[in-house]
């Protein structure tokens, strides 16, 4: 088998089993409030990388080119509280008009 | 249709059918990605939460493995099984009933559940059942047509389908962005992924910040 199937089996296995586990176990075990706390943290850090390395990287590379000026687009659709939609679409017609035309 | 019940359904279908649209931007990303259509189509299936779906495709498709691309989305997918303590003594069920319930339990369902409490505990559990089936509906119709446009389309970069992956992660952790720790962790946290890229193997610039979350998080506790 190969690394995608792995990832889309081996990743809806686990997100399956921790939605079954919370309705499962009892309140108190994950209600104490620094375990709260860093579960709310924990995607915050994970996503921020996430669009830094999606944006910045290409392989083991730090690449810099279309697509940061896709993010720019997106940085600004967000200031101006635009709607996801929005904020994919102004990120990737920019990114296509300066991979095309530049 | 009662009158309790109606208001619930229609705050429902508004979020499912919103949400759902984004199922286009997973299904482009991942066939982006390289993803077959099937491959991204169980995704939404199978795995069903939006942040942890865009995760594996986003790690694997950045050069890292299987393990790493796992991790990811699981450490993503936490908060779901916090929702499901959440909703467990609203909902009460058993058996098949609660095999479905854990499935469609995500932020959305959760959400609308919660702010139906000044209509009562049933309206809470038509907003969970409502919305969860109406988001599953939509956003696996929406990942389908996605992933086929996206298949369609070629070269993904001449479309900016390659910015729209990082653009649709900033618009998933924009909002969590309240306080002032939580916009430096974010900082941080891309800056050490960077900052690692060339010297680790792919995938862990992005699960190393895991642990710069848990530090924050410590750091905040004292």
């Amino acid at each position: 088998m190969d690394t995608l199937w792995v990832g889309v089996i081996g990743t809806s296995v686990i997100a399956y089993a921790l939605k079954y586990a919370g309705h499962s176990v009892p309140e108190k075990l994950l209600s104490h409030p620094l375990i709260k706390q860093i579960n709310l943290l924990i995607p915050i850090a994970l996503l921020s990388a996430l669009v830094a390395v999606q944006s910045v990287t290409t392989k083991s590379e730090i690449t810099f080119d279309h697509r940061l000026a896709g993010l720019g687009a997106a940085i600004i659709a967000l200031l101006f509280r635009a709607s996801f939609p929005i904020v994919v679409l102004s990120a990737a017609i920019t990114s296509a008009c300066i991979y095309n035309f530049l | 249709m009662s009158r309790v019940s109606s208001p619930t359904i229609r705050d429902s279908l508004s979020v499912s059918f919103t949400v759902g649209a984004y199922g286009v931007a997973f299904g482009a990303a991942a066939v982006a990605n390289g993803f077959s259509v099937l491959q991204s189509c169980l995704l939404s299936l199978l795995t069903f939460s939006g942040a942890s779906q865009f995760a594996i495709i986003g790690v694997i498709g950045a050069g890292g493995g299987a393990i790493s691309g796992i991790t990811t989305a699981s450490l993503l997918g936490i908060r779901n099984g916090l929702y499901g303590v959440l909703m467990a003594p609203i909902l009460k069920v058993h058996g098949f009933r609660r095999v479905v319930a854990a499935h469609v339990t995500i932020d959305e369902s959760t959400g609308v559940s919660l702010s139906q409490e000044p209509r009562g505990l049933r309206a809470m559990r038509e907003g969970f059942w409502f919305t969860g089936f109406g988001v599953f509906i939509f956003w696996n119709l929406f990942t389908l047509a996605g992933a086929l446009g996206a298949q369609a389309m070629g070269d993904p970069s001449a479309w900016g389908l390659d910015a729209a992956v990082p653009a649709a992660f900033l618009g998933l952790v924009w909002p969590r962005l309240k306080s002032s720790m939580d916009k430096s962790l974010a900082i941080v946290a891309a800056t050490f992924a960077i900052a690692t890229t060339p010297f680790l193997p792919a995938g862990l610039p992005i699960i190393g910040t895991v642990f710069i979350a848990i530090i924050a998080g410590l750091r905040s506790a004292k």
